[in-house]
């Protein structure tokens, strides 16, 4: 399978929007060759503004012009889109529903070698927070491209974290995406794993190995944490003893919060959640840092076989 | 609109801010009544703003980016006709739509703000639009002095500069008062002047109660071309409510009934003569 980081797949949809529709603006904090919304400047240089070493400033420019009838695009590094400018996102874009989109990259523990200070494990909590911000978290190349185009067809606040790692291409051209309807990968009848963003493809590869040793599993993508999904949710985990939700993220606040708080309102169920267990991260390579911190394709494998006993 | 209809205007504004803060028992008539002059003359004289371009996405825009003064704005749309005196009364109480902080909800309100350093960041984002799409409209903020502690405000002066934006106007409303004492004690943000002029501004300093100072400014402002300006307003925070005049524990507190009533006998002595 080919190798394509969700952010390369951003860069590409944002160059063909800029060009359809005058009336998009990207804006960047001097990362626009690394997040990718570089791509666009080349097609519109006067709609691509570099905002400079300032993301707070970005945020609320970019309500500015969103509330002058531009639909905005705002790009950093995960950590600083949203760490440093959270509640200029809260306060500027969110409380207005202003139409920005920030897409923001390197989020995750794949960032790998600029180590913990560039790590954000947070971001899908902060964002999930925010009354009316949609969250999402594509995959793969062609869900992203599909996931930019499609915040663009809305009114309103979206939050799309990309990553920069190259992760398997695992859909075509036909996939149909949709803002909020989870993604069934495989059906199985022994266990139900929800993974989001670079986790999918390592829930793929834990898929195979569990189908190797006499375990069925059923995957879902889910791509959008918000509004989540809790209808196909609820409608798998009725038929099954155990959950597992995996994602490049904090166990606390993102996909494995969003999965709990579901469950246990509509449909209690054993879950284990995979992910960053409240630590910081460090400097290495994006697929040694996912083993050590227990976010490969072998922690699934063992969290799914050592809850099944 | 003569300078007469303006001082008329301005001291409705003034018994206004007294009274929706005193209803409400909350609210900041302060730093509300040390920029009077400077709204009534923008929006009287100087921005093109009406019944019938109200809801235009774009036109001449106003962000208030200190934005605890809402009742200034308010009281300033109320005489432009866009908030019912009814509803000006019911400023931070339940099911209002009338925020303690600008609500882009409200008729007239351009940006919804309330948390420091921000709205000056929106202004900016209005004028690139402007520029980007070739519009001829103009951007006002209005900031305040305390304000300026937030790093983000020179973030946006940086930007307004870097893009050149002469369609941006910023108005900072130096009364020398924040909430807990002088800024020059709190946190000394000032020199204004030669910090926005190193920052690329065109910077002109005027009496923020003189409306022909505030005129010519703005029309400075117009014909200073490549760079936005700072209009440096010195004001005095309460001014016309001789018992809030330049005194910071008016910032945040609002009129009891007796104090209210006192105000408003004071500023209709001013009218009246």
């Amino acid at each position: 399978m080919a190798k394509i980081a969700t952010r390369e797949a951003y860069g590409k949809a944002l160059a063909e929007l800029v060009s359809e529709n005058e009336n998009i603006v990207v804006l960047d904090a001097d990362l626009s060759g690394s997040t990718k919304s570089g791509m666009a400047k080349k097609v519109a240089p006067e709609r691509h503004c570099n905002m400079g070493i300032a993301e707070g400033n970005m945020m609320s420019v970019a309500a500015g012009l969103a509330a002058c009838g531009n639909t905005v695009f705002a790009s950093s590094f995960a950590m600083f889109a949203v760490g440093r400018a959270y509640e200029q996102i809260r306060n500027s874009i969110g409380y207005p529903q202003l139409n920005v989109k920030i897409c923001a990259s390197h989020a995750g523990i794949s960032v790998g070698e600029d180590g913990a200070s560039h790590q954000t494990f947070e971001d899908l909590a902060l964002m999930r927070g925010i009354p009316g911000m949609k969250v999402i978290c594509p995959c793969d190349a062609v869900e992203a491209e599909a996931a930019v185009k499609a915040v663009a067809a809305i009114e309103g606040p979206c939050f799309v974290r990309l990553g920069r790692s190259a992760v398997e291409v695992i859909h075509d051209e036909n996939y149909h995406f949709e803002i909020g309807k989870a993604d069934v990968l495989q059906e199985g009848r022994d266990v139900v794993i929800l993974a989001t963003g670079l986790e999918v493809q390592e829930a793929m590869k834990a898929c195979e190995s569990l189908k190797a040793q006499g375990i069925t599993p059923t995957l879902i993508n889910i791509h959008t944490i918000k509004p989540i999904d809790a209808e196909t949710i609820v409608r798998y985990a009725e038929k099954a003893k155990l959950i597992v939700t995996c994602e490049e993220h904090s166990i606390i606040g993102g996909l494995g919060s969003a999965v709990a708080e579901v469950l246990s309102e509509q449909c209690p169920r054993k879950l284990v959640r995979v992910g960053q267990r409240d630590v910081y991260g460090e400097s290495g390579k994006p697929a040694e840092l996912l083993h050590k911190y227990k976010m490969d394709s072998d922690a699934i494998v063992e969290a799914v076989v050592n809850n099944l006993k | 609109m003569n300078q007469t209809e303006m001082k008329k205007i301005a001291a409705e504004v003034r018994k206004n801010i007294v009274r929706m803060t005193c209803a409400a028992q909350s609210g900041h008539p302060g730093g509300s009544l040390s920029a009077v002059e400077i709204l009534v003359s923008l929006y009287f004289n100087e921005m093109k703003i009406n019944e019938e371009n109200v809801n235009d996405v774009c036109r001449d825009k106003f962000v208030l980016s200190k934005g605890h003064a809402s009742p200034v704005l308010y009281s300033v749309l109320k005489e432009k006709g866009f908030i019912s005196q009814e509803d000006l009364m019911t400023f931070r109480k339940i099911d209002s739509e009338i925020q303690g902080h600008p609500n882009m909800s409200i008729k007239g309100v351009d940006m919804s703000t309330g948390s420091l350093g921000q709205g000056l960041s929106c202004a900016v984002g209005m004028a690139m639009s402007y520029k980007i799409h070739h519009q001829d409209f103009r951007v006002y903020a209005l900031v305040g002095d305390g304000e300026s502690e937030e790093g983000q405000i020179w973030e946006a002066a940086m930007a307004a500069a870097h893009y050149k934006l002469d369609n941006l106007v910023a108005i900072l409303d130096f009364n020398g008062l924040q909430i807990d004492g002088k800024i020059t004690d709190v946190m000394n943000p000032t020199p204004f002047d030669t910090k926005f002029k190193a920052f690329g501004w065109n910077v002109i300093e005027v009496d923020g109660h003189d409306y022909d100072q505030l005129e010519a400014a703005y029309t400075a402002a117009r014909e200073c071309k490549g760079k936005p300006t700072l209009i440096l307003a010195n004001t005095v925070k309460g001014k016309g409510v001789s018992f809030m005049e330049n005194k910071a524990n008016w910032h945040g507190v609002a009129p009891k009934p007796e104090e209210a009533e006192a105000a408003i006998k004071e500023l209709e002595e001013q009218i009246n003569g």
